[in-house]
């Protein structure tokens, strides 16, 4: 048994000189203050720690929506809903938890949060465009609610295919409301992405190596890579129906030679994807957990990153299983077939390498642990039902039924919502500073897990039982009432499970242990800061020995020097081998992020009634991004230098 | 074949792919059989390993060791169980996907056989159906929500919609297919087993896409042809008193508007064929058992039984609803 002791790099500042550096840190990274300071900050994790308390609040408030759904489906024949406000409120839930919730939260979120401490960085790259991503996801999800208040809330399906939700069957503004979600969801998503992949290709600690990059931040880069193709099909979807829907355009309608097909190929070209895009930081998450909880490296590192690409590439060639059943031909089915179970090559890697590096551990059960073990025994299962789906002839019965509503919540629960709270179980003391009460932890882990095996498991069999998606009611005499009585009766449990965290959460800000730098004895630079960590991030700004910066640190590992610490200065490095390449400086603080997307969402949700509102939008959207863009005098100069000691 | 004993005990439905009553959905139960038992076999194996794992080496203490479990000898013996776990997946996905592509097959080779010809045509929220026999207009049948087949013949479910996107959907029978406006899709099926098999639409379509099922009526070839010679013949004419005054109600009322009862003026193809609606075991799409009460109530506001339906409420004295549903009841 090789036993190795652990170097923990915590900060301490044992000088008068490490201390006067620190204030001079602190005073030149603050955030603003005050009322008015709220709307200028852009560190990365002021943003990040906003990402997720509004993708979580909006997960609640789809749960919720979840829970009335339960309520109508309880009953045979109910009559709780009118059809109308069940179609509102299934269309709602699954928009808002994956546009507001799965994707924001497993993302932008967790990336914006983690990924520049995990690089060890100060800031992300283009702290303002990262500011001006949250301000116009925050207003989808408010647009979307006040529309939804008022009885205009979307009611053709998170999918929206057409000619439903077309000029011709869709009448009113619910559809063109859906397709604006879209826009502004894509852009906050495609935003992240870019500062995400420039974050970790250019502002990696020197000596993290393309083989030394933590498996969670590899995770995010292959997802910032899939939003940047897979986004631009569903905004061309969603902006051609909306073409057709207030400038009578016609790609969408059969009777001129428009095409209805062609939507549902550019939607699931993204659909598709988009699962993966919230399970792979999922995978990466399990993938941080178990090593750190099994006290040793991951084992095949090599192979999880691999099979984290390999998993991006294939996801874009199996949008046409969502499609099996519109009548393409069988060589094409045949393809997708081939190409929907090969993905289970990558994920079974994944899942071998992970069940070795527990059973050559050492595991630790604590709740984020527990949270790892759940999402086995989901995810697994979630996995094997894909399998179902990937067949073409099981497909054909199995899809559109409650088979696969059963499929995908044990896949996206158990992708992303159980390493969801795995995480914040985790990273919950490196973000507040407080440990979260690990008695309460379980009980929210177990409640949650029986919770949602009670809820999704008989959904499997009323599929099989014939049972379709998508139906506000059912016929007292179809066998089907027994077993959405006991999937009701679940969601009381996930409720409770979901409650009990909140609970924690709230007793933990207030009186949680206080928590050290790294309680967990984690390897991850995230775990070399303060908890919670100052807005300077590192005081020193670290080197990397390994995959595990700080289990893998020399006994004098060196750090970085010589930096100007009395303005927002930054080290960039090679894509390749992380060697320091030159200094860069990250802007400041400003409110014009926040007033273009101000004007941003006005020109969108405007241009829903007129759209001439995209002209005359553009003027103040130029204002602002002249404002945002304005350099001072002093910032000028220092550029210039900068310039000339680079190319000297 | 105890599974299958559990099986149908378990699906024992008029609407389940486990309970097949045609030739497709027979071959697709054992290629869903075959995949679930692989797919529950290595999940158990899986999580009994990881059961075991865990059980048997977690940590005891109460808090987080600071020394890590790593020896380089333990890792390359694991590097090759990994490889041979990840091989056997690779074999067991073969196994399923050929059996998939061999499914599809055998689903599929019917198709060139001598069939009866059926369109299909889906509303919002009902089915249109014709038999376009020798494609000749005049013997032509057309019904709705209700699809006679002759047991042991092949037929091809001729698909398309009149609106938005519906998918037709027998599980017993066979597996789904989209009925896309712009678009003309074929099933091919063959019912082995005589009796009624429910189907619904399987493609979100709207405020009714929940009570928007068909019958498939499988029937010997002898009462098949029996019932087809009955649907080609017209209405019959009213022969009481009350009944003719029924038709006049019909005939002057909204309901020409939209239905058609061949015989009579009535020729509107917006809603049902009527003709023979009294030999439809259901109306509303599968909704309502077709009796009077049923149809008192549909006639007199459909609206409270399927919300946003397109027939508009029709209030009448109780005499002419009485006389209608007589006439009705005539449309055998």
């Amino acid at each position: 048994m090789n036993e190795q002791h652990v170097v923990i790099a915590e900060e301490s500042y044992t000088t008068t000189s490490d201390a006067e550096r620190a204030a001079q840190l602190a005073k030149v990274w603050a955030e603003p203050s005050g009322f008015l300071g709220w709307f200028k900050a852009v560190h990365h994790t002021t943003i990040g720690k906003r990402y997720m308390v509004t993708a979580f609040g909006f997960f609640l408030a789809a749960g919720l929506l979840a829970g009335a759904m339960r309520l109508q489906l309880a009953f045979p024949e109910a009559h709780i809903m009118s059809p109308d406000l069940y179609n509102q409120v299934f269309t709602m839930h699954g928009s808002v938890m994956m546009f507001l919730f799965a994707v924001p939260m497993m993302f932008e979120a967790l990336s914006v949060y983690f990924v520049p401490l995990m690089v060890g960085t100060r800031n992300i790259a283009f702290p303002r465009l990262n500011a001006f991503s949250y301000y116009l996801f925050l207003f989808a999800g408010l647009m979307l609610f006040a529309f939804f208040f008022v009885n205009s809330g979307p009611d053709r399906g998170w999918f929206s295919y057409v000619p439903l939700s077309g000029p011709d069957y869709a009448p009113g503004k619910r559809a063109d409301i859906w397709a604006q979600l879209i826009t502004f969801t894509e852009i906050s998503g495609l935003c992240v992405a870019v500062e995400v992949i420039v974050t970790v290709f250019k502002l990696r600690a020197p000596g993290m190596s393309l083989n030394r990059i933590p498996i969670f931040v590899w995770g995010e880069v292959v997802t910032s890579f899939m939003v940047i193709f897979a986004m631009p099909g569903v905004v061309v979807a969603s902006t051609m129906l909306l073409l057709d829907r207030t400038a009578s355009t016609q790609f969408f309608n059969p009777a001129v030679g428009g095409d209805v097909l062609l939507f549902q190929h550019l939607f699931w070209w993204f659909g598709h994807p988009e699962v993966y895009i919230i399970f792979i930081p999922g995978t990466a998450i399990v993938s941080t957990i178990a090593a750190t909880f099994s006290r040793r490296h991951v084992f095949g590192y090599m192979a999880l990153v691999l099979s984290l690409i390999a998993t991006g590439f294939i996801a874009f060639g199996l949008w046409v299983h969502h499609m099996f059943a519109t009548g393409i031909p069988q060589m094409s089915e045949g393809f997708f077939t081939a190409a929907s179970m090969m993905i289970a090559i990558p994920a079974g890697t994944q899942i071998f390498c992970w069940l070795a590096t527990i059973l050559t551990g050492k595991v630790v059960l604590k709740t984020p642990m527990w949270w790892v073990l759940g999402f086995f025994f989901v995810f697994i299962i979630g996995g094997m039902t894909g399998i179902f789906v990937a067949s073409v002839p099981v497909d054909l019965q199995v899809h559109d039924t409650y088979f696969v509503v059963a499929h995908f919540h044990y896949v996206l629960i158990g992708g992303a919502v159980f390493p969801m709270f795995g995480a914040f179980a985790y990273w919950f003391p490196k973000l507040t500073g407080r440990m979260l009460s690990e008695m309460l932890g379980l009980w929210s882990f177990w409640l949650f897990t029986i919770g949602f095996n009670i809820t999704f498991f008989p959904m499997h069999i009323l599929g099989l039982r014939g049972m379709p998606r998508r139906v506000y009611t059912y016929p007292a005499d179809a066998g089907w009432t027994a077993l959405n009585q006991i999937e009701s009766v679940g969601y009381i449990f996930l409720f409770l499970g979901v409650a009990v965290f909140l609970y924690n959460v709230w007793h933990s800000l207030r009186r949680g242990e206080m928590a050290p730098a790294n309680p967990w004895q984690a390897g991850g630079l995230e775990w070399a800061t303060a908890s919670p960590p100052a807005t300077y991030n590192f005081l020193n700004m670290p080197t990397v020995n390994g995959s595990e910066p700080l289990w893998d640190a020399l006994p004098d590992q060196p750090v970085v020097s010589g930096m100007h610490e009395d303005v927002r200065e930054i080290v960039t490095t090679r894509i390749l081998d992380a060697e320091p390449e030159g200094r860069d400086e990250m802007p400041g603080p400003t409110a014009w992020p926040f007033i273009a997307a101000v004007v941003t969402t006005a020109l969108f949700i405007g241009s829903i009634f007129r759209p001439i509102a995209v002209s005359i939008g553009a003027i103040p959207l130029a204002i602002a991004l002249i404002g945002w863009f304005w350099p001072t005098r002093e910032e000028s100069q220092r550029r210039a230098r900068r310039n000339i000691w680079e190319q000297s | 074949m105890n599974l299958r004993a559990t099986a149908l005990l378990f699906f024992s439905s008029h609407q389940s792919p486990l309970n097949p009553a045609g030739i497709q959905a027979r071959h697709i139960e054992h290629n869903l059989v075959l995949i679930f038992g692989i797919t529950s076999a290595v999940y158990l194996i899986v999580i009994a390993v990881l059961f075991f794992g865990v059980l048997r080496n977690h940590a005891r203490e109460g808090f987080v060791p600071h020394t890590l479990v790593e020896d380089p000898d333990v890792d390359r013996k694991a590097t090759y169980i990994v490889g041979g776990a990840i091989g056997a997946t690779v074999v067991l996905l073969f196994v399923m996907m050929i059996s998939s592509f061999i499914t599809s097959h055998r689903t599929a080779v019917l198709a060139n056989a001598q069939s009866l010809k059926i369109d299909v045509y889906g509303h919002q929220w009902w089915w249109e159906v014709e038999y376009p026999m020798d494609e000749q207009p005049f013997r032509m049948v057309r019904t709705a929500n209700e699809i006679h087949v002759p047991v042991g013949s092949v037929v091809t479910i001729h698909a398309t919609s009149r609106d938005v996107i519906h998918s037709f959907w027998a599980p017993n029978i066979h597996g789904k297919k989209d009925l896309i406006p712009g678009y003309e899709n074929d099933l091919t099926l063959e019912v082995d087993q005589p009796g009624t098999w429910r189907g619904q639409c399987a493609e979100f379509c709207g405020l009714q896409h929940a009570h928007m099922a068909f019958d498939i009526v499988a029937q010997s070839r002898a009462d098949f042809d029996r019932w087809y010679v009955q649907q080609l013949s017209a209405a019959p004419e009213p022969t009481t008193p009350q009944t003719i005054h029924g038709r006049d109600v019909f005939l002057n009322h909204p309901c020409m508007m939209c239905h058609t009862i061949r015989g009579t003026t009535a020729g509107s193809t917006v809603g049902p064929d009527l003709t023979h609606v009294a030999s439809r075991s259901m109306i509303a799409a599968g909704t309502l058992k077709n009796t009077p009460g049923n149809m008192a109530g549909w006639i007199l506001n459909a609206q409270s039984i399927k919300p946003g339906v397109r027939m508009p409420p029709n209030p009448m004295p109780g005499q002419d609803l009485n006389d209608l549903l007589a006439y009705l009841e005539t449309l055998r």
